[in-house]
């Protein structure tokens, strides 16, 4: 940062620790973890399955409040849930099944009261044009493929031009092909609107080519390893010699690789 | 007898090395048939409507014939004497003023049914202690016959409608009330979060998001509570008699019967499934058509 004052960040989280309940146990899903994202951010989370990477984003849509910390969006603490913050699932159910691709956008503008009527309408369909479903604009859901599913759940969160897109491994139940499609057209999406967005992924190489900030996280607790910067191209590290995938790669599963080198040296 | 295509996998296996090869795909116009349209026998054997009314018709045959043979009116009466009482009990007869009879009663017992079922689900949706009322309730009050009340709802109420009514309630509620229940219960969670992300809650996430969502369920609730009401109803009337001198469907079954007109017994019993068919098939059949068919929550 050459500018000497930093913009104040969009979304901050500070020393957020969060605990849920089971039948059984009280299980910590993250410990103090701290972020800020800013305006126009693609901010991944990263890290192996229970790492709570999943649990924080339900935390700051408003799903669950931390036992630690603070989670404030420009500026406001974050309480419940809200059209600032719009999720976008892995799930293909998202999608309300008894109305159709155009009438899932319209519902979220009009139940937010963001918008009525024929603004809603022209609104919805100016997203659903930008995911190329113009074509399906009155179809029923179940007449979709997964990939077009989740294009109308983009579309839709897009719509409400919201504060932040809270994206949960949304292409993770995509087969590999459509997966790789969606990523590039939601890079496209994102040169032409700007917006920022949240997306959790388990997937290395869907972080390095989504975010241009990857915040690596820890299992069992959730705990911050460091955050990365990408340009998307995986770069390799003049100094180590090494990809930034090898990087985020060797952070993540230390253990075993820290084991390899001994059978390497030894 | 040694098979020798049998390979026993071992350690040192190795997969055979062959030669790589691609093709060119043939155009398609060279196939024989890639999407053909159906022959007119096999659209029409398509339709279930058709096949339906192909077994109807042949289970009438088989009971003209079964009558005509046996010749014995007072057993088993033919197919088109009944067709004709029923004809005569319409135009001449009261058959058509005891089928409202038993319909309307039929309409406040199930209104006021749906009514309490809807209380008892949203108070089940609200609280734990609601949820635990309702389980309780429905499973001891499901499985027990609702004609099995008529005797106390007669020292109750008396001999009137309200009898009547209160064990049709009883036949509906908690059919009813168990089936949304559950299918209130079984909304994805993804769902119900999708509806609180854009501001819904309370009575409007139960109306935009939890009720469609449930719709499936709450249908086949209805269907099955509108038939326990008619099939209460119409023991009820058996048992029963004339209900506040009027008298419905059962009561036509059972008069005629005393007076040994069976073509007419047959005729009432007719007109019970006749009225069972329509608002099976058109009434309930449409709600499905337009609701969770279309929607692709049902096949």
């Amino acid at each position: 940062m050459n500018a000497p004052t930093k913009p104040p960040p969009l979304l901050q989280v500070e020393g957020v620790t969060l605990q849920y309940r089971t039948e059984k146990h009280l299980v910590t899903a993250t410990y103090r973890v701290s972020f800020d994202v800013h305006g126009a951010d693609r901010f991944v989370l990263l890290g192996p399955s229970g790492c709570g990477k999943s649990t924080l984003l339900k935390a700051i849509g408003g799903y669950m409040t931390p036992t630690e910390g603070t989670m404030r969006l420009k500026g406001a603490p974050i309480r419940e849930p809200g059209a600032d913050r719009v999720f976008v699932f892995q799930e293909f159910d998202q999608l309300l099944p008894w109305k159709t691709v155009k009438q899932n956008v319209i519902f979220a503008l009009e139940s937010s009261g963001k918008m009525r009527g024929k603004q809603a309408e022209e609104q919805a369909m100016r997203y659903i044009e930008k995911v190329n479903l113009t074509k399906f604009a009155d179809s029923y859901p179940h007449t979709l493929s997964g990939g077009m599913k989740q294009r109308v759940a983009i579309a839709r969160g897009l719509a409400m031009e919201p504060d932040v897109l809270l994206m949960d491994e949304p292409f993770a139940a995509l087969d590999a092909l459509t997966r790789r499609k969606m990523q590039e057209e939601l890079l496209q999406l994102w040169e032409d609107t700007r917006f920022t967005v949240l997306f959790v992924t388990h997937s290395i190489p869907e972080a390095v080519m989504i975010g241009n900030r990857i915040l690596l996280l820890s299992p069992h607790p959730g705990q911050v390893k460091g955050e990365l910067n990408s340009d998307g191209s995986d770069p390799v590290d003049p100094v180590t010699g090494k990809t930034l995938s090898d990087r985020i790669h060797a952070t993540l599963f230390a253990d075993r690789v820290e084991e390899d080198e001994v059978v390497h040296h030894g | 007898m040694a098979d020798v295509h049998a390979v026993t996998p071992g350690q040192g296996l190795v997969p055979p090395q062959r030669s790589e090869y691609m093709s060119d795909i043939v155009a398609g116009a060279e196939f024989g048939v890639v999407q053909r349209p159906l022959t007119a026998w096999q659209r029409l054997m398509a339709q279930a409507w058709l096949r339906k009314t192909a077994i109807l018709l042949i289970i009438v045959v088989a009971w003209e014939l079964y009558a005509r043979h046996l010749n014995n009116p007072l057993l088993v009466p033919t197919f088109t004497a009944t067709i004709q009482a029923f004809y005569a009990g319409i135009v001449g007869g009261d058959l058509l003023q005891k089928v409202v009879n038993s319909v309307v009663l039929l309409l406040k017992g199930y209104g006021l049914g749906l009514a309490l079922a809807v209380a008892f689900t949203a108070l089940a949706m609200m609280s734990r202690i609601g949820n635990d009322l309702l389980e309780t309730l429905t499973s001891a009050f499901n499985p027990l016959p609702a004609i099995a009340l008529l005797p106390l709802a007669l020292i109750w109420f008396g001999l009137g409608d309200v009898s009547i009514i209160f064990v049709i309630v009883h036949s509906v509620l908690w059919a009813v009330a168990l089936n949304t229940h559950s299918g209130f219960r079984s909304v994805s969670n993804t769902l119900r979060m999708v509806g609180r992300n854009y501001g819904l809650k309370g009575p409007r996430l139960v109306a935009k998001i939890l009720i469609p969502a449930a719709f499936p369920s709450i249908v086949t609730g209805l269907k099955i509570g509108w038939a326990f009401a008619w099939r209460t109803l119409i023991a009820a009337e058996l048992v029963f008699g004339v209900s506040s001198g009027k008298g419905g469907l059962g009561w036509y079954i059972y008069e005629s019967k005393s007076m040994l007109d069976i073509p007419s017994v047959f005729a009432g019993l007719f007109a019970v499934i006749l009225i069972g068919l329509i608002v099976e098939n058109l009434i309930f059949r449409n709600i499905e058509a337009v609701t969770v068919r279309r929607w692709g929550m049902q096949n």
